[in-house]
């Protein structure tokens, strides 16, 4: 008696939302199946990869990282670099460099520099802001305006600032938007509420749950990751089926396995191959949770990462 | 079909007699329903109830022990296919393949993963012995892994290989080898002394020779889901455990194996990416080709998390924990025990550079604005724990750093602890590097 599998059919789908334009563009979500579960039904568009940049540099303190930047040393060269990064599907620009607590570099001048980056690369293109909410929602007004027609897809609108975000970026200039909640269902659907009530059309929308490094606290990650995807499938709940993308290297690339020093910690080897592995597996345990993308800064994960898809899909 | 607690509430003595431990029968009932007691634990079942009963209210997922007594590893006993519906109960375990030209240099450095986190000893269980093609080689290299302290996976499709090297393999054994040619051989092989690991061509092929092993009423069994490409064993696993524990289809319903050293040979990157996904979707044992700190740290850190029971938050033991090379000088940070709070926060404390003795007192595992509304941090419980640990004795400076979330403490702790001077430390962890490369005590 042969095996019956029974295949899980759902009639509902993710939302594809694409960023970039012209030739080189990358579509995320459109499936209606759990992550990878190609045997229930096929996979429209595999997850992507994001490569993470920084405005205030590479960080030399890396030697793989360091010497595949070798040479660049602004940001558009920085970005071009990091466009050419084999496995790369978008580029994603971190503005660390415009938080009040890191320099404060000014609405003008960022935008400026992320506008001469961006005409650098063919790329399609992420945004991921500074991380504070009054200064993003004004980098991300300007931003949208410099970037008019390369369909942007910025990072993130929160509670606190979502309306200036959607009415600036997803509304006024036709940019995609990303609803970022810290890790819990009933705030990520509640944001996404608001947004459409906004106006914004639901295609435009991704969602940002957050993230955890491996170990710290991942069981709450893959738990909402779980979650939403069933809502979205199961329930066809309208308001959680945007596809997810999760910004991996700025929670792993700071806890303690990845940073501590080979000196302290001599049985541990070096921190470069700790710190490696620690976006690896996180990555990965993302994309098996549910994220349609991830975002990467060590061309080691990314390669690795990016050789996971390709096999399971 | 999974039974209704109603069906087996009929087939109860109805008494109410209590022996099983519960109220009445009807709350046994339920219970044997949602699979959270045997059927067993009632004594008076009749004989005729029982065989009725019995194989539909069996678990959809058998527990494997491997080995008796207490050092036993357990495997699969799953009920649900999402841990948010339940909880995950055998964690994954991680194993290494060796093989006789391999094992000597392999062996120190398995033997060197072997640490604690938040009280669970993270090592690698299983040496996975590979058959090369010399019984009595392969026999001597499981001799040798069995020498570890650590369960043995001997992988070999041969009888007499298997028979050799099964004598000598010690008592935690799995003999992973039997297939749709052998399976008859090696169920007598294995007998009471191993476990049974099962592969198959197809997933057709594993679903048949298990049905079959099953008929000749061995039930000792692990699935080797690993196939002929990533996609395939990926699909193997998932499907095999979701027709257990969805669709009742019990003949799947065992742990399975997933080995990387054969599906990504040599890639150490690909290794951990896969182990990463395999630990959340259902490999029980995965096999690498070695286990390095770079990819234990993130690999047990992650299956930590995934087989933490959702009701029970995970706690970090009280006490003092130095940070960047601290010493009896070095100021004090405290916050509560839940695992989370501790990981963000010692995680950010290490980032900042600055030597500093981090004290964690028992706040009941709660984070720390719900432990304060519970009552479980307030000046009184940091008094308490300063003196249970002898701080004082133990550190000298007497400049303690409390979370934000709770400013309102300062001055109770203050008129608690004399001649301490408490600082407020900003309100989110992320602050917390900037605040201490700042600090002047």
């Amino acid at each position: 008696m042969p095996f019956k599998p029974v295949p899980q059919k759902f009639n509902a789908k993710i939302n594809s939302l694409t960023v970039g334009t012209g030739d080189r563009t990358a579509t995320l979500g459109g499936e209606s199946s759990y992550p990878f579960y190609g045997f229930d039904a096929p996979i429209e568009n595999r997850p992507k990869i994001g490569v993470e940049i920084s405005d205030i540099g590479a960080d030399n303190s890396l030697p793989g990282i360091a010497e595949y930047y070798k040479g660049c040393s602004t940001l558009p060269e920085l970005a071009k670099r990091a466009s050419e990064m084999p496995g790369a599907d978008f580029l994603a620009i971190s503005l660390d460099g415009a938080h009040p607590d890191n320099g404060d570099r000014s609405v003008e001048d960022t935008t400026a520099l992320v506008k001469e980056a961006a005409a650098a690369v063919d790329i399609p293109i992420v945004i991921e802001g500074c991380r504070n909410i009054e200064k993003d929602a004004k980098l991300f007004e300007k931003i949208a305006e410099a970037l008019d027609g390369r369909n942007v897809l910025f990072l993130s609108a929160r509670e606190e600032n979502y309306k200036s975000v959607s009415a600036a970026a997803a509304m006024a200039y036709s940019q995609k938007i990303g609803a970022e909640s810290a890790v819990d269902i009933n705030l990520a659907k509640q944001l996404n509420v608001l947004i459409s009530q906004m106006g914004v059309k639901t295609e435009s929308v991704a969602m940002n749950l957050g993230s955890a490094a491996a170990g710290y606290g991942f069981e709450y990650v893959a738990t909402t990751f779980d979650r939403v995807k069933s809502a979205a499938l199961a329930q066809n709940d309208n308001m959680l089926q945007m596809p997810i993308v999760t910004p991996v290297a700025s929670e792993t690339w700071t806890v303690k396995e990845s940073i501590v020093s080979e000196a302290d910690f001599p049985e541990w080897g070096p921190a470069e191959e700790r710190g490696v592995n620690m976006e690896i597996a996180t990555a990965s345990a993302c994309l098996a949770a549910g994220s349609n993308a991830v975002i990467l800064r060590h061309p080691e994960s990314v390669a690795a990462v990016s050789k996971l898809i390709a096999e399971l899909i | 079909m999974a039974l209704k607690g109603l069906d087996i509430f009929k087939l109860t003595p109805k008494t109410n007699c209590k022996d099983c431990g519960n109220p009445t029968c009807m709350a046994f009932a339920m219970k044997v329903a949602q699979g959270a007691i045997e059927l067993g634990k009632c004594p008076h079942l009749s004989e005729e109830a029982k065989t009725q009963l019995g194989d539909a209210a069996a678990p959809p997922m058998k527990k494997i022990e491997i080995g008796k007594g207490e050092d036993k590893f357990t495997l699969g006993g799953e009920t649900v296919l999402f841990r948010h519906d339940k909880t995950f109960v055998s964690k994954n375990l991680f194993a290494v393949a060796v093989c006789e030209d391999s094992i000597d240099k392999k062996l120190p450095d398995v033997r060197r993963v072997d640490y604690d986190r938040l009280g669970e000893r993270m090592y690698v269980e299983f040496l996975n012995v590979i058959d090369k093609g010399d019984a009595d080689k392969f026999a001597d290299t499981a001799k040798k892994a069995a020498a570890e302290g650590r369960g043995v996976i001997l992988e070999t499709a041969d009888a007499a290989a298997a028979e050799k090297a099964l004598a000598v393999a010690g008592d935690r054994v799995i003999l992973n080898g039997a297939n749709a040619a052998n399976y008859e051989r090696f169920a007598e092989i294995a007998g009471e002394r191993a476990a049974l690991g099962v592969s198959g061509k197809t997933l057709d092929e594993l679903y048949d020779t298990v049905a079959a092993l099953e008929k000749l009423g061995f039930k000792n069994l692990i699935l080797d889901v690993t196939g002929e490409t990533v996609k395939d064993t990926f699909a193997a696993a998932v499907q095999a455990r979701r027709a257990a524990l969805k669709d009742n289809d019990r003949t799947f319903g065992y742990p399975s194996i997933v080995n990387l050293h054969k599906l990504a040979k040599g890639e150490a990157h690909l290794q951990t990416a896969l182990a990463s996904v395999f630990t959340l979707k259902y490999g029980s044992i995965i096999i690498m080709s070695e286990m390095e700190y770079a990819q234990a740290l993130p690999l047990y850190g992650l299956r930590q998390n995934i087989y933490t029971d959702p009701q029970k938050p995970m706690k970090v033991e009280p006490g003092i924990y130095p940070i960047g090379g601290a010493d009896e000088n070095s100021i004090c940070v405290t916050t509560v025990d839940f695992a989370l709070t501790y990981f963000v926060v010692s995680g950010e404390l290490e980032r900042s550079g600055v030597p500093l003795n981090l004290l964690i007192s028992d706040a009941g595992g709660y984070s720390v604005l719900t432990a304060w509304a519970a009552g479980k941090l307030s000046a009184g419980s940091i008094a308490k724990f300063m003196k249970d640990f002898d701080i004082e004795g133990k550190i000298k400076s007497r400049t303690l750093v409390i979370p934000g979330k709770v400013a309102v403490l300062k001055g109770e702790i203050e008129e608690k602890l004399a001649g301490w001077k408490v600082v407020v430390a900003p309100n989110e962890a992320v602050e917390l590097v900037k605040f201490f490369r700042e600090f002047k005590s």
